[in-house]
């Protein structure tokens, strides 16, 4: 079913904002892409012809860049998609079992979402966090240090609608289609929850302050 | 005598409001900015040239150098692109570098795009890091409204707008010309080289790409001067960077140290390997730079030294794995990343790649021989230097340690039918489930 009128008139101010700035049109295409999938869940065949649209771009064009890229899908996901990292280091530590397990708890494929829709699961390459691992994320929040215990209760959480956390994040977990906003350029308000840095990150800070270590003032003579 | 550990960039990360604009000007934040546009910018770009910073994105390219290569006086628009895709196996520094300290990338930012005369620039940053776009955004609108960045940026007649640009979940974007074209809104393929972005980058205009801790490393630089960056390090590698440890070690995270600093340093900070146990193999800086062993726990940790070793210095990024641990299955786990995200424009990386998994997997699985051992190095030997890009390149290094180093765990496997090793013994909690 293509766009309403009023789903394409809004789309068309987001879209619009989102063009103007870039110095060249095309450059605006990712995130028009994200901006289709918060409106839908996914990139349909309708999101597609809608990009194409706005940037005088041929669907076959358009359809290229979706398939290239994992963050696009192609058929719904799960309200909440969780990701498990299970390149080698977090695979080591305990994300192939994790992955492995709630596979089994949730009955459910790559991308497949839950019947009640709410969760989905897919294996995710590195994701800059090992010195958390083993990591996953929830609609590309982290969610650090995680055991099979605490991921499987975190996919529990999520379908009975408890209150979730990220670890390093903001107060309110977003859904998968108020993530998408985010990914397209539009911003919500939880920019400066959570801390700065978790433990890992400030190790070598901590251990500095305690020697008194520190960089040189100014240039050494 | 330079500190074991000096924190630079990482300074103020234990400062809970370090992310907001006055958190960071408590710090010093945005001294370097005025600092700069007082200088011509040639003398900015030679500041950055004599500091001896080598590009922390892991080729080590002299980033003052790599600014000289725009033209100058041209009447085209110049770009910056800021590399913020951290997607290497292993790499875990910009991430939380971003998460924490968004201003010091803003300020660098805008002191690079100065220098290289650009009016625009973009940070690309991978999709999948939600609450760090957040940060990012945050900083950047934070600066606009007080001036620091748009028109006539303190009074200095320089303009410049910053454009956040989230990526779409692509390892390959990180190579710089594969990223300009995603960012010019298509498939994220590798570029032939010549040309070289510097003269025809973004929209086939002159462009520098950076990464971003080489890009938050020039506001101390400008700051405190080419010479005091240039004191720390060793000759050929100077000044500091993020030693990102994980895996089996008993505190993993940031290290912030001169370039020259060896794992046994490091591992002695981080409380060694986890209790109980040794290590067997690690990486000086991701997957793609090699595996070294503990044999080289005294390599200095600079780009001629790890190099020296037979593997890379990379990002830095030190993925430590101990006696429990597989390299097959490591090994594997990695092919199948680089087939997963090879893109298939060149046929060594496409095809080869492809097949490292499959004799991998036969490998692992106890159905391996000694001739697939031989025959990996035949494929790695097809690949590296003949495919397109440094992805391609990039599994030879793994292959080349692990067949070096433990040939003989690989036909472990095969006389015993499968994987010697128990997965769960492994994992940080130790236990199948």
């Amino acid at each position: 079913m293509p766009f309403t009128e009023e789903v394409r008139a809004r789309l068309d101010a987001d879209a619009d904002a989102i063009i103007g700035k870039y110095p060249g049109s095309r450059s605006a295409l990712l995130p028009l892409l994200h901006l289709v999938q918060a409106e839908e869940g996914y990139v349909s065949r309708d999101g597609v012809r809608y990009c194409a649209g706005k940037l005088g771009l041929t669907e076959t064009e358009v359809m290229g860049v979706v398939s290239f890229y994992t963050m696009y899908k192609r058929r719904p996901v799960g309200e909440y998609h969780v990701g498990v990292c299970t390149n080698s280091l977090c695979a080591v530590l305990g994300g192939e079992q994790i992955l492995a397990e709630l596979r089994e708890h949730l009955g459910v494929t790559e991308d497949e979402p839950t019947p009640d829709g709410k969760v989905s699961l897919e294996h995710i390459e590195c994701n800059a966090a090992c010195d958390y691992a083993p990591i996953l994320m929830v609609n590309w929040e982290f969610f650090d240090n995680m055991t099979p215990d605490s991921a499987r209760q975190l996919v529990d959480d999520l379908r009975a609608g408890g209150q979730v956390r990220p670890t390093r994040g903001p107060q309110r977990l977003c859904t998968w289609r108020e993530a998408g906003r985010i990914l397209a350029g539009f911003n919500d308000d939880q920019a400066t929850d959570g801390p700065a840095a978790g433990p890992p990150s400030l190790a070598g800070l901590r251990i500095a302050k305690e020697h008194g270590w520190s960089a040189p003032r100014e240039a050494g003579s | 005598m330079t500190d074991t550990l000096t924190p630079v960039l990482t300074e103020y990360w234990d400062q809970p409001d370090i992310f907001t604009l006055e958190g960071y000007r408590r710090t010093g934040g945005y001294q370097a900015l005025p600092k700069a546009l007082g200088m011509p910018r040639r003398d900015v770009i030679t500041a950055v040239k004599d500091s001896g910073l080598r590009g922390r994105g892991g080729a080590g390219f002299p980033t003052g150098v790599k600014w000289g290569f725009l033209p100058e006086g041209d009447s085209k628009p110049h770009y910056l692109v800021v590399n913020a895709d951290e997607s290497e196996p292993g790499a875990c520094k910009d991430t939380p570098l971003i998460m924490a300290n968004p201003h010091v990338l803003v300020e660098g930012t805008a002191i690079a795009s100065y220098a290289i005369g650009a009016s625009h620039a973009f940070i690309y940053i991978r999709g999948e890091v939600l609450h760090v776009i957040r940060r990012l955004r945050h900083a950047v609108a934070e600066a606009y409204a007080a001036g620091l960045l748009g028109k006539d940026i303190l009074g200095s007649g320089f303009d410049l707008d910053v454009i956040v640009h989230a990526g779409a979940g692509s390892y390959i974007c990180g190579e710089e010309t594969a990223l300009l074209d995603s960012l010019e809104g298509k498939r994220g393929l590798p570029r032939n080289k010549p040309p070289f972005p510097a003269a025809a980058g973004v929209y086939s205009l002159p462009t520098n790409v950076n990464n971003v801790e080489s890009i938050a490393s020039a506001v101390p630089i400008v700051l405190n001067g080419a010479g005091w960056f240039a004191g720390m390090g060793t000759e050929t590698s100077k000044g500091v960077g993020l030693f990102s440890l994980s895996g089996h070690v008993t505190t993993p995270g940031q290290y912030e140290a001169p370039l020259g600093i060896t794992l046994r340093q490091l591992l002695d900070l981080a409380g060694g390997m986890r209790a109980g146990h040794r290590l067997k193999f690690w990486t000086a800086g991701g997957s793609s730079a090699g595996i070294l062993t503990d044999e080289h726990l005294d390599v200095p940790m600079d780009f001629e030294s790890v190099a020296a070793a037979g593997a890379q210095l990379g990002t830095r990024s030190v993925q430590l794995f101990d006696e429990t641990t597989c390299v097959v299955r490591v090994m594997l786990r990695w092919m199948e990343f680089y087939q997963h995200e090879s893109c298939g424009k060149c046929t060594p990386c496409r095809e080869g790649t492809y097949w490292l998994v499959r004799i991998f997997e036969r490998l692992e699985h106890g159905k391996g021989t000694e001739e697939d051992v031989d025959k990996l190095l035949d494929i790695r030997d097809n690949i590296v230097g003949r495919a397109f890009c440094a992805l391609g390149d990039s599994v030879g290094p793994p292959i080349t340690g692990a067949v070096k180093y433990f040939r003989d765990e690989f036909l472990q496997h095969q006389k015993e039918g499968g994987c010697p090793f128990d997965p769960a013994a492994s994992t940080l909690w130790g236990r199948s489930s």
